[in-house]
C-alpha cells in the first residue's frame, strides 16, 4: 500500500464523493468510517502520510487532499440531514391524525355568575361600583326603610321567609329578622354610609317563599342599581338603561317603559326590551309580543332618601332591579329554572361552552 | 281584576278591540295578563225552526223533530226536552259543532233513530243553569242566522294585573277613566235597562246613629268603620236576574245568584265598592250596628262555616249578635233568600288594615276583602247606593222605605296636595307645560284648585285614589299620562360615586377564576335545608320540613349534587360553590353570615385517553390536598394547610381552623369512585399585591438524597430539618419519591428529596454544595437517626 502514489489514491476517492448522496443510513456510516475514520479512514491515512512526501509534492497533494476532505465532510452532513428528514416524513405519514388529542378537565363559572358579571361590568363602565350586603335582614331594612307601608297589600308581592332568632321580635314589628326579599336593603346601607353621589350595582341572593316550579325558585339572584345625585332625573334613568340594554343585548335593541308600582320608587316603571330572538316580530320566547320584560325601575322615592338622611329636595336618583336567572334562561333558552340549581355536569358543561 | 270588554263599551259608548284595550292599559300601567273569549263554543250555533215534532217510536220521553237551519236540508233531530214545539225557534248545534262544555256533535243513533245535531238548553250553551228544557228564542231572525249575531253575547274577559296602589282599577269605572283619557273621550255609567234613571233621594247625613225604614243603624267602632250608608227597600221580588245583569256578572267570572246579589256584585265590579243586602225580616231589632266582635262571639259565614270571632275584628251585628265580618263576608242567617221581600242595603267603608287583619286571621279572602284592603272610595257611598237602588228597582221592583242614612261621625275630605312644576322638571328631567299638567290631573279626576302662583298648584285628589298622598305621587301621574316613552332617553353627564367596589366581590371573582382553572364547575345550591348543626337557624315559616333551616355548611348540598349526577350516570364530577352560611347569633339579632367556598371531586383524574388504553386513575387524597392548598391560597391566603386528626385543615395565623379537606360519605352506586372535598372560610381582607422578585441569572445545582426513614418521621419534619441545615445556598427542597419494599427494613420507608442550590451572584462550585450536603446528612444522622439509603 505504501507504494500507491498519493495522487492516484486521491483520484480513486473522488468518484466515491458523488456516491455519498445515494447511501442509506448504514452504508453512510460505513463510508464515513472508511473515508474519514480516525483510525483507518483512507483519506485520514493519506493526510497522515503527507509528512513523508517531499515538500513541493506535499504542498500540491496536501491542498487537494484537504479540499477533498472538506467536500466529503459536507456531503456526509448533507446526506445525514436528508436521511433524518426522510425518516420524519415517513413517521408522520404513518400517524393517524384523526385520533383524539389528550384533553384535561375544564371548569366553568355558573351561567348566572356569567350573566351577573356581564351586567355589573356594563354598569361599571357607567361609573357604578359593586356593593353587597347581608342576606338576613330586619324587617325595617327590607320593608320599612324602603317605604313599604306597614301591613299593606304591597307586602303580598313579597312572600317572606322569617327566621327564628329568639328574642321577642315578631313578624310585623319591624325588628323581626327575615331573609331579604330583594337586594334593595343594600341601597339603604349604601346611603347610610355617607353623602351622595351614589352610583352602585348590587348583585346578591334573595329569597321569596315560592315553591320551585319551572319559572320560580325560593332563592334566586338579583342585581339592583342605584344612582343618586343632584340633577338625576327620569331622563337619566331611561338613558342609562337603554345604554345597558344595547350593550347587553345588541346595538339595535329597542326598549319601552311601562308604568308600574314599587313602594320604594316613584315614578316606577317596567322596562321591556325588544325580543333578542325574533327582533320584535314575535316568537315563542316573547310569547308573540315581540317584547321581553327585563327589569323594574323608577325614581327613588323621596321617603327612602329621607329614611337614609339624604336631603330629598336637593338630591334625586333612580334605582333598578333585575333577575339574572330569568335573563340567563332567556339568553340560553333554558326551559326550567331548576336546571340552574341541580349541578348536573352535563348542563354545566353545555353552559360552560356558551358565550 | 276581570274586566268585560262589553261592559267597558257600555261606559264609553264605542266599540273596542280587546287587544287594543290591553295595549292602551299596559302603556298606562295596568298589564293585561290574558284575554279570554267568553262563549267560545257558540260560534257554530245557529237559530233554527222546528217544523214538525213526532213521537219517538222506541222511547216515550223522546221526540223526533224536523229542524230547518236555513241550509235547505231538514235535519232529523232526536230531542228529549218536554217543551219542544213545532213552529218555535231554538238554538241549534249542527253535526261538527263543539259546545262550550267541549262536546262535539256527531251524527248518531238514539234508540234506533238517527239524530243530526242538537237543540240546546241554556246550560248546554253555557248561558246559565237552566236545564228544564231547550231555550226557546223570541226573534225575528231567519233560520240559519248565527246565534251570536242575534243574541249579542260575544265578549272577552280581560284579566288585568292591578298593582296594589290602584284600587280604583278594581272597578270598571276606574278602568274606563284610563281608557277615556287614552281615547280622548268622555264616559258615563251605563244605562240600566228598565230604569227611568236614578231616583234615590240624597241620603241623610248623620253622626254615629240614625234610623231608616224602621231599622236602627249605628257605628260603635268608628275606627274600623268610619262611614256607613244604609237603605231599606220593601216589596222586592227576589228572582233570576235579567239577561243583561246575568251576562255582566258572569262576564267577570262571578256566578249569577239572584237579582239582588247580582245587583250588588254588579255595583262592586262597576264602582269598586262591595255592598251587602240583608233580609230585614231576619234582622233582630231590627238593627244594623258596626261594632267590635265580643269575646267568644261566633258566626256562621255565607260559606256555611262556623267561625270564632276575635275582639280585634269589626263586625256587623243586629240586636242579637254578629251577622257579618265587616268587609270580609256576611253571615248565612240574614242572607237574602227567595222569600225575602224587604232589604237592608249596606254600603260602608271599612278600614283597610282591620279588614286585612281579620281576613288573615280567619283565612278567608273574598272579592270584598280584596277591595277593602286596598282601599275603596270613602266619599263615594251616596253614588254607589243610588246605583244599587236603581238596579234593584229595575230588576226586582220594590220601593225605598224612608230616606237612606249616611253615618259619617268624623267627616273628612280627600287630601289637597301642592305640586310644584319645578319639582316635576327636577324629577322627570324635562319641563312639562302647565296646561299639560292640568290636563293630566283633570283626567285622573283631580280638581286643580289654583293656578301656578308661588310656583305651586293646589290639587284636590279624587277619593278613589288613596295612593295619591304626596307631591311625588302627582309627579308620577304626570309622567304616566304624559307617556314614559315620550320622555327623552339621554345619557347625560354624571358624577361617579366615591365608594369603591366591595372588596369581597373581587375576592369572589378571583376564587371563581382559580377553581375554574383547576377544572371545577361552579354550582349554586339552596341555602335552605335540613338542620345540619348545633348553630342552625330555623325558618319560622318554611316551605317544607326538608327546607326548614339555613345551612351552616356548603359541603352537604354539594354531596347531594354529586349524588344527583350519579343518578344521571355521570361518574366524573368536579364542583365548587361560593356561598353564604348562617350561624346562630345573639338572641333577637340576625344570624352571623360567613362566606365560604367548598369543592368536591370524584371520578377520573383526567379524561381517559387512548394512549393510556382508555384508563385514567381516579382522584385520590393527593389530588384533594393540592386542590385544597390552591383553594386555601385563594380564599384565605394567610392560612397554612396542616395535618390534624387524620385530615387536612387550613389554619389561620393564631391557630383558628378555617377550612377542612377530607373523604366524604355519600350514597354511592357500586360503580362510583370515592368522593373527596373541602370547605374553607373566605377571608374578607383585601388581598395583598404580589411583589416582584428578581429572576435568578446563575445556574442551579441539584443533589438527590435517598434516605432510609423510620416510622414516625414525617416528610414535613425532614424537609424542615434539611432546609434549616442546608444553609442560605439551599434554594428549595422537594419530595422526589417514596419507596417501600425489598431492601427497606420493616417499619421503614425510603424517601428521596431533591435539593436545589443556587448562589444569587455567581456560579456555584461543587465543593460548596458538597459541604452543605455533608452538613445536612450530619444533622439528619445525629438529630434524627436517619441515614442515606444504601443503593
Amino acid at each position: 500500500m505504501a507504494e500507491s502514489h498519493p495522487q492516484s489514491l486521491l483520484d480513486a476517492l473522488r468518484p466515491r464523493l458523488a456516491a455519498v448522496a445515494e447511501l442509506d443510513a448504514g452504508a453512510l456510516e460505513a463510508e464515513q468510517i472508511a473515508v474519514l475514520g480516525r483510525k483507518s479512514g483512507a483519506l485520514t491515512a493519506l493526510l497522515r502520510s503527507l509528512a513523508t512526501l517531499p515538500p513541493e509534492e506535499r504542498r500540491a497533494v496536501g491542498a487537494a487532499a484537504n479540499e477533498l476532505r472538506q467536500a466529503f465532510e459536507a456531503a456526509f452532513v448533507a446526506r445525514s440531514d436528508a436521511l433524518v428528514s426522510d425518516a420524519a416524513t415517513a413517521t408522520v405519514a404513518q400517524r393517524d391524525l384523526t385520533m383524539p388529542g389528550r384533553r384535561r378537565w375544564v371548569g366553568a363559572e355558573h351561567p348566572v355568575t356569567k350573566v351577573v358579571d356581564e351586567i355589573c361590568e356594563i354598569f361599571h363602565g357607567l361609573g357604578f361600583n359593586r356593593a353587597v350586603g347581608p342576606e338576613a335582614e330586619t324587617e325595617w331594612m327590607n320593608f320599612g326603610a324602603l317605604n313599604f307601608p306597614a301591613d299593606h297589600p304591597a307586602m303580598d308581592m313579597h312572600d317572606t321567609f322569617y327566621l327564628d332568632v329568639g328574642g321577642d321580635a315578631r313578624p310585623g314589628d319591624g325588628k323581626a329578622v327575615l331573609l331579604r326579599t330583594h337586594t334593595s336593603p343594600v341601597q339603604i346601607r349604601t346611603m347610610m354610609e355617607g353623602p351622595p353621589p351614589y352610583r352602585v350595582v348590587i348583585p346578591g341572593v334573595v329569597y321569596r317563599k315560592d315553591p320551585f316550579d319551572p319559572s320560580h325558585a325560593p332563592v334566586f339572584a338579583q342585581i339592583e342599581g342605584l344612582a343618586v345625585d343632584e340633577g338625576i332625573s327620569f331622563v337619566d334613568l331611561k338613558g342609562t338603561l337603554l345604554h345597558f340594554a344595547r350593550q347587553f343585548f345588541s346595538t339595535s335593541t329597542k326598549v319601552r317603559f311601562r308604568p308600574s308600582f314599587f313602594p320604594f320608587t316613584e315614578p316606577s316603571a317596567e322596562m321591556d326590551v325588544s325580543c333578542d330572538l325574533c327582533g320584535g316580530s314575535g316568537c315563542s320566547a316573547c310569547k308573540g309580543t315581540g317584547w321581553m320584560e327585563i327589569l323594574g325601575c323608577g325614581m327613588v322615592h323621596p321617603k327612602v332618601l329621607e329614611n337614609c338622611g339624604v336631603d330629598a329636595e336637593r338630591y334625586t336618583g333612580f334605582a333598578f332591579g333585575m333577575g339574572p336567572q330569568r335573563i340567563a334562561m332567556q339568553r340560553y333558552g333554558i326551559p326550567d329554572i331548576r336546571l340552574l340549581y341541580e349541578g348536573d355536569m352535563r348542563f354545566l358543561d353545555q353552559m360552560g361552552r356558551a358565550r | 281584576m276581570n274586566v268585560s270588554r262589553r261592559w267597558l263599551e257600555a261606559f264609553l259608548r264605542r266599540p273596542l278591540e280587546s287587544a287594543d284595550v290591553a295595549s292602551r292599559l299596559a302603556a298606562l300601567g295596568a298589564t293585561v295578563d290574558a284575554i279570554e273569549e267568553l262563549h267560545p263554543g257558540l260560534g257554530q250555533v245557529v237559530v233554527a225552526v222546528v217544523r214538525e215534532v213526532r213521537p219517538h217510536p222506541n222511547a216515550d220521553r223522546l221526540r223526533l223533530c224536523d229542524v230547518d237551519d236555513g241550509s235547505g236540508t231538514a235535519w232529523n233531530v232526536v230531542c228529549g226536552a218536554p217543551n219542544v214545539t213545532a213552529g218555535s225557534k231554538y238554538p241549534f248545534a249542527p253535526v261538527g259543532a263543539t259546545l262550550p262544555g267541549g262536546l262535539t256533535l256527531e251524527k248518531r243513533k238514539i234508540r234506533g233513530e238517527v239524530s243530526e245535531g242538537m237543540l240546546c238548553s241554556a246550560r248546554e250553551l253555557g248561558l246559565g243553569q237552566e236545564h228544564d228544557g231547550i231555550l226557546e228564542l223570541t226573534t225575528e231572525a231567519a233560520p240559519g242566522t248565527p246565534f251570536l249575531e242575534v243574541f249579542d253575547l260575544a265578549d272577552e274577559r280581560l284579566v288585568v294585573d292591578v298593582t296594589p296602589n290602584r284600587p280604583d282599577l278594581l272597578g270598571h269605572k276606574g278602568v274606563v277613566r284610563e281608557l277615556a283619557f287614552s281615547f280622548g273621550t268622555t264616559f258615563r255609567l251605563p244605562a240600566v235597562p228598565g230604569s227611568d234613571g236614578p231616583a234615590m233621594p240624597t241620603p241623610v247625613r248623620a253622626g254615629a246613629e240614625a234610623t231608616t225604614g224602621g231599622v236602627r243603624v249605628a257605628i260603635e267602632d268608628p275606627i274600623g268603620c268610619p262611614r256607613f250608608l244604609g237603605a231599606v227597600m220593601r216589596g222586592v221580588r227576589v228572582g233570576a236576574s235579567p239577561e243583561w245583569l246575568r251576562a255582566r256578572v258572569e262576564a267577570v267570572g262571578m256566578r249569577s245568584i239572584n237579582n239582588i246579589v247580582d245587583a250588588t256584585n254588579c255595583v262592586m265590579f262597576e264602582l269598586n265598592q262591595p255592598m251587602h243586602a240583608y233580609d230585614v225580616a231576619r234582622l233582630k231589632g231590627p238593627a244594623v250596628i258596626a261594632r267590635r266582635a265580643r269575646a267568644g262571639e261566633r258566626l256562621t259565614t255565607l260559606d256555611g262555616t262556623d267561625r270564632a270571632l276575635a275582639p280585634s275584628m269589626t263586625v256587623i251585628a243586629d240586636a242579637d249578635g254578629a251577622i257579618g265580618v265587616a268587609g270580609v263576608m256576611g253571615g248565612a242567617h240574614s242572607e237574602v233568600s227567595p222569600e225575602t221581600t224587604d232589604l237592608f242595603l249596606e254600603c260602608a267603608y271599612f278600614e283597610p288594615q282591620g279588614v286585612r287583619a281579620a281576613r288573615r286571621q280567619l283565612g278567608l279572602s273574598s272579592e270584598a276583602s280584596y277591595r277593602f284592603e286596598r282601599g275603596v272610595d270613602l266619599w263615594n257611598g251616596p253614588e254607589v247606593l243610588r246605583r244599587a237602588v236603581e238596579i234593584i228597582q229595575a230588576t226586582a221592583g220594590g220601593t225605598l222605605d224612608g230616606e237612606p242614612v249616611d253615618l259619617f261621625p268624623q267627616v273628612s275630605h280627600p287630601p289637597r296636595i301642592f305640586l310644584r312644576p319645578s319639582r316635576v322638571a327636577q324629577v322627570l328631567g324635562v319641563e312639562v307645560a302647565w296646561d299639560a299638567i292640568e290636563r293630566y290631573l283633570v283626567a285622573i279626576g283631580a280638581t286643580v284648585v289654583s293656578k301656578p302662583e308661588d310656583g305651586r298648584i293646589a290639587v284636590d285628589v279624587p277619593g278613589w285614589r288613596p295612593d295619591l298622598v304626596a307631591e311625588i305621587d302627582l309627579v308620577e301621574e304626570v309622567a304616566r299620562l304624559h307617556g314614559y316613552d315620550d320622555f327623552p332617553t339621554e345619557l347625560r353627564p354624571f358624577r361617579v360615586g366615591d365608594l369603591p367596589n366591595a372588596p369581597s366581590e373581587g375576592i369572589d371573582a378571583a376564587i371563581r377564576r382559580g377553581l375554574v382553572a383547576e377544572g371545577l364547575y361552579e354550582v349554586q345550591t339552596l341555602p335552605l335545608g335540613p338542620e345540619d348543626g348545633p348553630e342552625s337557624v330555623r325558618l319560622l315559616n318554611p316551605l317544607s320540613a326538608e327546607e326548614g333551616f339555613m345551612r351552616t355548611a356548603l359541603l352537604p348540598s354539594l354531596v347531594r349534587q354529586v349524588e344527583g349526577n350519579w343518578a344521571a350516570h355521570t361518574r366524573d364530577v368536579r364542583l365548587f360553590e361560593l356561598g353564604t352560611v348562617f350561624l346562630r347569633g345573639e338572641a333577637g339579632m340576625p344570624p352571623r353570615e360567613e362566606r365560604r367556598v367548598a369543592g368536591v371531586l370524584t371520578g377520573a383524574r383526567e379524561p381517559a385517553h387512548w394512549s393510556s388504553a382508555g384508563k385514567s386513575p381516579d382522584v385520590d387524597h393527593w389530588d384533594l390536598r393540592a386542590l385544597f392548598e390552591a383553594a386555601a391560597a385563594l380564599a384565605y391566603p394567610a392560612s397554612m394547610v396542616q395535618v390534624e386528626g387524620g385530615e387536612w385543615v387550613a389554619c389561620a395565623p393564631g391557630g383558628r381552623i378555617v377550612g377542612r379537606a377530607r373523604a366524604l360519605e355519600a350514597d354511592a352506586p357500586p360503580w362510583a369512585a370515592a368522593v373527596v372535598g373541602f370547605e374553607i372560610l373566605v377571608d374578607a381582607i383585601p388581598r395583598s399585591t404580589p411583589a416582584f422578585v428578581a429572576l435568578p441569572v446563575n445556574p442551579a445545582v441539584t443533589r438527590d438524597l435517598s434516605l432510609l426513614v423510620p416510622a414516625g418521621a414525617t416528610a414535613a419534619d425532614l424537609g424542615e430539618a434539611i432546609r434549616s441545615a442546608g444553609g442560605r445556598l439551599l434554594e428549595a427542597v422537594v419530595v422526589l419519591d417514596e419507596y417501600r419494599g425489598s431492601g427497606v427494613p420493616a417499619g421503614h420507608r425510603g424517601l428521596a428529596f431533591r435539593l436545589r442550590y443556587r448562589a444569587p451572584d455567581r456560579t456555584l462550585r461543587d465543593k460548596e454544595v458538597d459541604a452543605s450536603v455533608t452538613k445536612v446528612l450530619k444533622v439528619l444522622r445525629e438529630r434524627h437517626g436517619i441515614e442515606l439509603r444504601a443503593s
